[in-house]
């Protein structure tokens, strides 16, 4: 069986996404080296997530499809401009966002900040899916990047622990 | 280098528009940043390659960053306020690193937050934004300190290979006209400007 970043990637190849713009996480680290390593992607640091956000905003527009990849945290500096840009827009904003503050964190602020990111999501009316399986993996990204593709609406894909097996932290 | 503390003429944004919009004759796209930026950019004309954004404040640049990238044999082109900028300075950092062939930045600086009641601005204390985005990795980086400079600044970075930044004073006049409040409207428009809609 694959593992889940390979996965991922043979999805994003599948639906032609090409452009992708992430602040780092340990968690994502397997996905954002291989992206990396491949010609088939632009991938680049912007300095935050709402510039990643613009972009991958400014770059479907002009016809490359991409994601955005980040952090819970991150993910909770993004209210406006889903709110103002994405969403009115009628933007298909994809995000990939690795789970922190669930499932063994010893960090109160990413405890809390956790808690604000499905209520965020759920007012803004994002379609939201959680990635916790293996054998659902393949099948959930396509059918979510697609469906936001074909409807021009922003989604998210969580990556939880349960499917990245993020290690064991210790207080 | 012109340093801005030596600039004492002030330009008008709308003027400075009508001059960039005049020379876009292939299909440029041109990204305009919230409030005054874009409503000059309305005011100047139509166009099918404008995009007017109604919110997410700083994200202009950015947003053609992505463009730039997506459609590298366009010209693009972001209209910026000094008040936005500097709300996502790092941008400027990353378009230095990412270089993109076709990417000419605008800054308009009038020092205030104009249209919430003119509050200061960090340019006003002092901040210079082409230092900044010099300092960023933005080696053609210019204040222009006339319509003349700014004119031959524009008609440079018009034709470079790499991106360039043009910042200028501007003065306090208030935007021409209001754009058009559907963004999904808006959206729709600009692509088919860019043929990424049909």
């Amino acid at each position: 069986m694959p593992h889940w970043y390979e996965t991922v990637i043979e999805v994003f190849k599948r639906n032609e996404i090409r452009l992708v713009t992430y602040v780092p996480d340990k968690v994502l680290a397997p996905l954002i080296k291989a992206i990396e390593a491949d010609d088939y992607f632009t991938s680049f640091i912007p300095a935050r997530e709402e510039e990643a956000l613009g972009i991958v905003c400014g770059g479907w527009m002009g016809g490359m499809r991409g994601i955005v990849l980040m952090q819970t945290s991150g993910f909770a500096t993004l209210a406006n401009v889903l709110a103002s840009l994405a969403v009115p827009y009628q933007i298909p904003l994809l995000m990939m966002i690795s789970e922190r503050g669930t499932l063994g964190e010893f960090n109160l602020g990413q405890a809390m900040v956790c808690r604000t990111m499905r209520p965020l999501l759920s007012s803004l009316g994002i379609e939201t899916h959680t990635l916790s399986r293996r054998d659902e993996l393949d099948f959930t990204v396509d059918r979510t990047i697609s469906q936001a593709l074909a409807t021009h609406a922003p989604a998210a894909l969580i990556l939880s622990p349960l499917l990245t097996h993020a290690k064991r932290q210790e207080a | 280098m012109t340093v801005h503390a030596a600039i004492t003429t002030r330009l008008s944004r709308f003027d400075l528009t009508c001059r960039l919009v005049s020379r876009l004759k292939n299909g440029e796209a041109v990204v305009g940043g919230i409030g005054n930026s874009n409503f000059d950019l309305w005011a100047a004309g139509p166009r099918p390659q404008n995009f007017y954004m109604l919110g997410s404040m700083g994200l202009a640049f950015p947003i053609a960053l992505g463009l730039a990238l997506a459609q590298p044999t366009r010209r693009v082109i972001a209209i910026e306020g000094d008040g936005s900028l500097l709300m996502q300075l790092g941008c400027l950092a990353t378009i230095a690193e990412r270089a993109p062939l076709n990417l000419t930045l605008l800054v308009m600086d009038n020092g205030t937050y104009q249209i919430t009641g003119g509050q200061k601005t960090a340019t006003h204390h002092g901040a210079d934004l082409v230092a900044i985005a010099r300092g960023s990795g933005l080696a053609d980086s210019n204040w222009a300190a006339n319509t003349e400079e700014f004119e031959n600044l524009l008609d440079t970075a018009l034709a470079a290979d790499h991106p360039h930044l043009i910042a200028a004073k501007i003065d306090g006049a208030p935007g021409r006209e209001t754009t058009d409040r559907d963004p999904a409207w808006i959206r729709d428009s600009f692509m088919r400007g860019l043929g990424t809609r049909e």
